[in-house]
């Protein structure tokens, strides 16, 4: 027996999970993920995610139950991700936390989902070196944080200022005829081809930009350079080299995303950083992060595949810690909140 | 004893209870933005203001709309869940429905058919015809407030037809939770009407067009 038994609940995108866990023990993490009514649209369709989320959500609840051989009522409190995220998605998520919280009579904790991203880290590889830098990245969020306490002191140091990397992937997928959703089938491309092929641009790194925006990342004009790049080959007649643009791509993706980590690390003065995020799983942006890292003597941490993407559990060990940490509960009439600041971690 | 709980969100935030059939509790919250705010407050105040907890609940009744789907799903993922952690049964009843049996029931009653009309936003409105003992005959719809027949209206949305309204202007859960047993069961899934906005992309937006476009312009 260690740590508080606590039930995660996470509604933010298109995954609907629910994780249980003891402290830092991982006892259930239940996903129901929406992402194949999604692939005909080629993103997420917010009202058709929160449908879905509410479908999903009783039988995901009684499985995580299942798996942890616990019974509702001998959990400690409720963690919940109030933001951010899509906001009819939350409420969905938020909602059932509350019934549980009213029904059980536990205390909620409602969360940031980009701290849970983190903490996650907690139930693979223990106790998180502090102050850390940490880098996430998926398909709704590419931020650089720096975490001093997972409880309650979180910095962001960057962030995309427009597409999030996932996104980026998702539509250069769609430019070259590959489905939805784009980081898997882009990274498998990418195998075959030549990163260096086309030398596409590497957003927000000039001299100019790196005075404001010095770890904030931009994929707009990648993704609008591979698109001219496409077409032009196209108009002259041309066949695509799917695989070459794919690596060309991922690699200018890759190259600002943890060049911009390792230069985190220093101004942070800290040896540790954490990826997270579902795009975590892509095989170029571990291998060159590993690289870079390696090279600066920086520590690398990885949460397994499972648990980069969204998910119950994150919430609830974050949940875990706040709870260990005394902090107080959420009161019942907090709302979900689409844009929370990451230097909120509890609402 | 049974205490049934009844919860609606498809207009704004409603709660009531019924101890043996007998309504002993029906607080409402007028706000159309707030349901996932004040939806589990209202429901412990409720309880409280009745003298009972969440383990006295017997059963669950929840209006499934139609209504502003974010709205609507709290208090469905509400009902879904707290009769899940409770071990209670949960039944879904068209919200339309109840204003329709609380209207039958009173003296000022239409004698023949009549409609339920409640707000579906984008100028339109969510509707259903019910003969004079308050049961369905058609709908519920979502339509221009225009093609809803003419018939004596009542509910949250008459008034946006432009036309006399009378009977009850909002749904009173304490009838809900008194009258699962007269409300056709409507299942847990929200009653959209709508399909969700999306759009299956079709032909990609050129690129190249713009840039060049741009090119010219400078000259
Ligand atoms: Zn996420």
């Amino acid at each position: 027996m260690s740590g508080p038994l606590i039930l995660g609940i996470e509604s933010s995108c298109d995954e609907t999970g629910i994780g249980i866990v003891r402290g830092h023990e991982l006892l259930a993490n239940e996903v129901a993920s929406s992402v194949e009514e999604h692939v005909r649209f080629g993103g997420v369709v917010p009202e058709v995610a929160s449908r879905a989320h509410l479908q999903a959500l009783v039988p995901t609840l009684r499985r995580a139950c299942e798996t942890a051989d616990i019974d509702l009522s001998e959990v400690d409190a409720i963690a919940v991700t109030a933001g951010p995220g899509l906001m009819g998605a939350l409420v969905v998520g938020l909602t059932a936390a509350k019934a549980l919280a009213v029904a059980l009579d536990k205390p909620l904790y409602g969360l940031n989902h980009l701290v849970g991203h983190v903490a996650v880290d907690l139930l693979d590889h223990g106790p998180l070196p502090q102050p850390c830098a940490a880098l996430l990245v998926s398909g709704g969020h590419t931020s650089l944080l720096g975490v001093n306490d997972i409880t309650g002191d979180i910095v962001e140091l960057g962030a995309t200022i427009d597409d999030a990397a996932g996104e980026a992937y998702d539509k250069v997928a769609r430019l070259l005829g590959l489905p939805y959703p784009g980081g898997p089938v882009i990274d498998k491309a990418a195998a075959d081809g030549d990163p260096h092929a086309i030398a596409f641009p590497r957003g927000l790194t000039a001299q100019k930009d790196l005075a404001r925006h010095r770890f904030d990342y931009s994929f707009s004009g990648l993704k609008t350079a591979v698109s001219r790049w496409v077409e032009t080959r196209r108009r002259d007649g041309l066949d695509v080299p799917v695989a070459d643009v794919a690596a060309s791509f991922q690699e200018a993706v890759c190259d600002v995303l943890t060049a911009k980590a390792v230069d985190a690390c220093e101004h942070l003065g800290t040896t540790d950083i954490l990826l997270g995020g579902g795009v975590a799983a892509n095989s170029r942006l571990r291998a060159l992060l590993e690289e870079r890292t390696a090279a600066a003597g920086i520590t690398l941490r990885r949460p397994r595949p499972a648990l980069c993407t969204d998910n119950g559990a994150m919430m609830a060990v974050l949940g875990a810690e706040v709870v260990t940490a005394g902090l107080r509960p959420s009161s019942l009439d907090i709302g979900a909140n689409s844009g929370l600041p990451v230097s909120t971690v509890l609402v | 004893m049974s205490l049934v709980l009844g919860i609606d969100t498809a207009t704004d935030v409603r709660v009531g209870l019924a101890r043996d059939g007998v309504v002993v509790a029906r607080e409402v919250v007028e706000d159309r933005r707030a349901h996932a705010e004040q939806l589990l407050p209202l429901v412990r105040a409720a309880l409280a203001d009745a003298g009972h907890t969440v383990a006295d609940l017997t059963a669950i009744a929840v209006g499934v709309g139609p209504g502003p789907f974010t709205g609507l799903r709290v208090g469905v993922a509400a009902a879904r869940t707290l009769a899940e952690a409770l071990g209670l049964g949960v039944r879904g009843a068209c919200s339309l429905d109840v204003v329709a049996l609380d209207w039958a029931g009173r003296p000022d009653a239409p004698a023949g058919e009549f409609a339920v009309v409640a707000d579906a936003r984008r100028k339109e409105v969510y509707w259903a015809r019910y003969a004079a003992d308050g049961s369905r005959v058609a709908g519920p719809f979502v339509t221009a407030p225009a093609e809803v027949p003419e018939l004596p209206l009542c509910g949250p949305g008459a008034t946006l037809t432009g036309r006399e309204a009378a009977g009850p202007d909002a749904l009173d859960a304490g009838l809900l939770a008194a009258s699962t047993d007269r409300l056709p069961d409507a299942g847990l899934v929200p009653l959209y009407l709508r399909r969700p906005d999306a759009e299956v992309p079709t032909a990609r937006k050129s690129t190249l067009l713009q840039p060049r476009l741009a090119m010219m312009g400078n000259r």
